[in-house]
């Protein structure tokens, strides 16, 4: 087809789901209801830890209004996210944390629900409580789970990328820094909610707020032993998802079970604290950072252990463990890299996937470790990272594929705009400003249970009406992943976004797309939205150039018009779609895709590989309040690395978005726990299960955010358009800590950044002490051999090798 | 033991229509508005007043619905978005958090926009330092509230060059 300038692509506009959810009319999962629905609720575990030995339930069913009571036993078959953590059943008989669910009640009102809840009695044996990584490395008894790596270490893993202790060994500095990030929470202001019920072809219609209807659908076929073609998922609008809604869940096992057995509609919606106990949220991770660097601020090697607090589930931790390394050497040229991870399971809600993945943790580490360095060869941090930037279109230390790169202009942005040359270090105290920069992907180039399938597809319908209709597996979480689908296929026909119609989310009719998570929606639901709209605009075209007699190819759409430019002729949209009906038939079109082959070979290489991977950088200042330690943000300047921009509005939204959640995090979110006095049992509970006490940013709060799109369209992505969805969260945490060190001098290595913690550093440093504060130590961790992987500069091929046979190559 | 409890029977106006409805005498504005008379455009996220969700107008003024006895109610004037826009046409700050980015995932949408709406029906000169002190109550995970303080200050434009 001929070339023509964007219809709507970079174009501002109303999201197609706009109006809907600015009326109140946007059906969520708690919105539903249907005649003769039943109401579930669950009994959860008062106890960290503790087998079941009995349960009746005689008491609760006998009360009037309640239909069924569920345990353990209507469960046999486990599920999990992963195929490697099939670890859950959705009521269980060991329970691994407080809330953990042993019961269900359907009864005919809530109300009723929780009375019978309370009738049933249970008999725990309670068991010793492994209540942090440090506690679960020396108390391989009693085991959380029966399976693992060893005692309570769930995954263990060691790699190594070139030879780190020569790297280091020959590096004018090395660096050695310990971290601590503490686990936080999504906290969507959705409560979870689900609907089951046995539709009128005697199928199960399972409707929830799922980012991921397609591993439910896996999970449901599993856990209630059905073929899957006789279940259908909806995932429903999710009122923010963020990765907590990514895990399949037990209530959504629970209620499907229910429905089944009752042939009734039943529906569960979570209370917020119980939203706190289903969490899948940032693992809490120890970090130890050694870094070598030359005097001229070139990066040698770097040695990176982590050790996870995973909690009592393993939910996407193997996953997890990979992200708090492999994306390390993505922003800057690190030549050899090694990398040691150990997630532990704890007596704690399952962390899992939260924005950003495994990949802040230690994000946070490494760039605040530069300021440190590049506070020691007396650099300027901006300067020391633009002289390390990644080259486009290079392979790291392990073997991930960089494709365009847009850090170095993202560096310059945010230095420019914040004045960065002439304002940091030359600020009054107590006032100071941080940078920090970061990258995320596209995707995860592998899928999440192993096939070789498309990762996503869509389906194109036109027909005489002039409508279109496009069907998508993917999920619309509020990150707007409706206007992109409509925007991609807007662009190719040349009509406007509102001319279309999506249906997405729905195992029942729209082509599998696995769903929203890993930034993978622009890129992968937009190639296989692009692909089908292609080929229905080249039936269009072939009949319409039939048509009006001349040649397809020099046809353009744009502005719901098909021109032949040359001849000046023209036909509307809608004409042309009867041109092509009458010549072919029904229309419409598919389109798929799979992401490339990942160059790396060894054992673990399929985590961490992208389509492409987007790059931002961040300028935070803050004032500091030496009396109380209250840091007050003013403003923060970020650059993301987009790509292409779909929708300017949208982008701008889900930079801001990420800020927002990134500052919160870095400030005050946290999902911590405490030990209930002896005399009420002593139980690990959550410090704060609620909006109130879990502490997140207000609109008073929220800073002045200065946004910067940097536009180098990424050939693997559709119109050249990279993820926006994580990466601007990513950065903030980092240049917040290095900015309290602009203001007042202190070192804060651990997330998050609190007063009191600020105040403890500034009496330190008032006594003549090093002034910082942050973990002390690392604790020995028995991290298996590494497998060793020559890196493609050294001449590796991708394979795990022997290290000194790899030595003798180089 | 318990039962199927027993109803009663109120009439709120609600969107300026009356509305009869029947209701267990325990439930909270909130679920009547939501289970009883079917208007499921006001959202809950705490069911425990934290969090803004729910915030609708009674007579006039936000308060969280969820915190609202329904029995409280009766003959008062209630609002929510489902009577905001004006027939088929959208409100300014309807118009204004579908075009500006004040909408994301949607669910804090409506508390806000009913929050913002109290906050124009009494000055439509509003600062924008006070649009963030009235909407800090509602909690929004997706914004970063800085678009919906700019849809709030869009539709007040609109607002008022339309009383001109």
């Amino acid at each position: 087809m001929s070339k023509k300038r964007f219809d709507v692509v970079g174009k501002p506009r109303r999201r197609v789901d706009g109006r809907a959810k600015a009326t109140g009319h946007l059906k969520f999962a708690d919105d539903l209801s249907a005649p003769r629905m039943l109401h579930c609720k669950l009994l959860r575990s008062p106890h960290p830890h503790a087998l079941v030995e009995s349960i009746d339930t005689a008491k609760a069913e006998k009360l009037p209004g309640v239909h069924l009571v569920l345990t353990r036993k209507d469960f046999p078959v486990p599920f999990g996210i992963m195929p490697v953590s099939l670890d859950e059943h959705p009521l269980t008989d060991h329970a691994r944390h407080v809330g953990d669910p042993v019961a269900a009640v359907i009864a005919f009102d809530e109300q009723i629900a929780v009375e019978a809840l309370n009738l049933i009695q249970v008999t725990y044996k309670k068991l010793k409580t492994i209540s942090d990584p440090e506690e679960a490395l020396a108390s391989p008894e009693p085991r959380i789970h029966d399976y693992g790596e060893q005692g309570n270490i769930h995954r263990n893993q060691s790699y190594e990328f070139g030879d780190v202790d020569e790297a280091l060994a020959n590096a004018d500095h090395v660096f050695e820094d310990l971290f601590f990030y503490q686990g936080n929470t999504h906290l969507p202001m959705e409560q979870q909610a689900t609907l089951a019920q046995v539709e009128g072809d005697g199928k199960l219609l399972v409707t929830s707020s799922t980012q991921n209807p397609h591993y439910l659908h896996r999970q449901l076929a599993r856990v209630l032993q059905m073929n899957a073609a006789k279940i259908r998922v909806i995932a429903t609008p999710n009122g923010g998802g963020f990765g907590g809604k990514c895990d399949p869940a037990n209530h959504e096992m629970v209620v499907a079970k229910a429905a089944v057995m009752l042939g009734r509609p039943v529906k569960i919606c979570l209370t917020r604290e119980e939203v706190f106990y289903q969490h899948r949220g940032r693992h809490p991770v120890l970090m130890k950072m050694r870094t070598g660097v030359t005097k001229a601020g070139k990066l040698t090697g770097m040695h990176l252990q982590t050790l996870l607090d995973g909690g009592g589930y393993g939910s996407h931790g193997p996953a997890s463990t990979f992200y708090t390394g492999v994306l390390t050497p993505v922003t800057y040229d690190l030549p050899r890299f090694k990398f040691e991870a150990c997630r532990t399971f704890t007596n704690k809600p399952a962390c899992g996937p939260k924005r950003g993945h495994g990949t802040p943790q230690p994000r946070f580490g490494q760039e605040v470790q530069l300021d440190k360095i590049a506070e020691k060869l007396k650099m300027d941090p901006a300067e020391l990272r633009l002289g390390m930037v990644n080259k486009p279109d290079s392979l790291t230390a392990n073997w991930l594929k960089i494709g365009t790169i847009g850090l170095a202009e993202c560096i310059n942005e945010v230095v420019a705009r914040s004045n960065w040359k002439t304002r940091y270090r030359q600020q009054p105290h107590g006032r100071g400003l941080g940078l920090a920069c970061s990258t995320y992907m596209c995707g995860a180039g592998l899928p999440i249970y192993w096939n070789k399938l498309p990762h996503s597809g869509v389906q194109i319908l036109l027909d005489r009406s002039g409508q279109v209709t496009v069907y998508c597996g993917a999920t619309e979480l509020g990150q707007g992943s409706d206007d992109v689908l409509a925007t991609i296929v807007a662009e190719v026909l040349g009509i406007e976004t509102g001319m279309i119609r999506c249906v997405t989310g729905d195992t029942g009719t729209t082509p599998v797309d696995l769903g929203s998570y890993s930034s993978r929606v622009t890129i992968m639901m937009g190639n296989a939205a692009m692909q089908a709209a292609e080929r229905v605009r080249d039936q269009l075209a072939t009949a319409t150039g039939e048509q009006l007699e001349v040649i397809p190819s020099g046809l353009l759409f744009s502005n719901g018009k098909v021109f032949h430019a040359e001849s000046g002729k023209s036909v509307d949209f809608l004409e042309a779609i009867q041109f092509a009906e009458q010549k072919f038939g029904t229309l419409g079109a598919l389109g798929s895709y799979s992401p490339p082959k990942p160059p790396g070979k060894y054992k673990g290489s399929g985590v961490g590989p992208s389509p492409a991977y987007s790059f931002s950088a961040c300028v935070v200042e803050v004032e500091v309040d030496t009396n109380t330690g209250w840091i007050h943000v003013p403003k923060i300047w970020i650059a993301h690395d987009i790509g292409r921009t779909l929708n300017p509005v949208l982008a701008r939204g889900q930079v801001i978005g990420g800020v927002y959640m990134g500052l919160s995090e870095a400030l005050m979110e946290e999902q911590a726990f405490r030990r209930l006095p002896p005399k009420l049992s002593s139980a690990l509970v959550h410090r704060m299960p609620s909006m109130l006490e879990y502490k997140s940013l207000t609109a008073l709060d929220m800073p002045d955010v200065d946004v910067a799109l940097i536009e180098d369209p990424d050939p693997n992505c559709p119109f050249g358009a990279k993820e926006v969805g994580q990466g601007p969260l990513l950065p903030v945490m980092p240049a917040l800590a290095n900015a309290i060190f602009d203001a007042v001098g202190v070192r804060i290595d651990e997330i998050p950044v609190t007063p009191d913690k600020v105040l403890r550093a500034l009496d330190l440093k008032s006594k003549g002490l090093t002034p910082r504060v942050g973990p002390d130590h690392f604790p020995s961790v028995p991290y298996p051999e590494p497998v060793y992987v020559a890196t493609p500069a050294e001449g590796g091929d991708g394979k795990e090798s022997k290290k000194h046979a790899a030595a003798a190559v180089v | 033991m318990s039962a199927i409890p027993e109803r009663v029977h109120l009439k709120f106006q609600v969107n300026g229509e009356d509305a009869p409805v029947s209701f267990a005498p325990y439930k909270t504005l909130l679920e009547v508005l939501r289970e009883d008379l079917n208007l499921t455009g006001t959202k809950h996220g705490c069911e425990l007043g934290e969090c803004g969700a729910c915030t609708v107008l009674l007579d006039g003024e936000p308060v969280l619905s969820c915190l609202v006895l329904a029995l409280e109610c009766g003959g008062r004037r209630i609002e929510t978005i489902e009577g905001l826009a004006r027939g088929a046409a959208l409100h300014p700050l309807q118009a204004a958090f579908a075009d500006f980015g004040g909408s994301q995932c949607g669910y804090c949408t409506p508390g806000v926009i009913m929050t913002a709406k109290a906050l124009l029906d009494k000055d439509l000169n509003v600062s924008r330092e006070k649009i963030r002190e009235a909407t800090a109550g509602n909690l929004c995970r997706c914004t970063g509230y800085l678009q919906i303080t700019e849809a709030i200050e869009d539709a007040a434009r609109v607002l008022r060059e339309e009383r001109k």
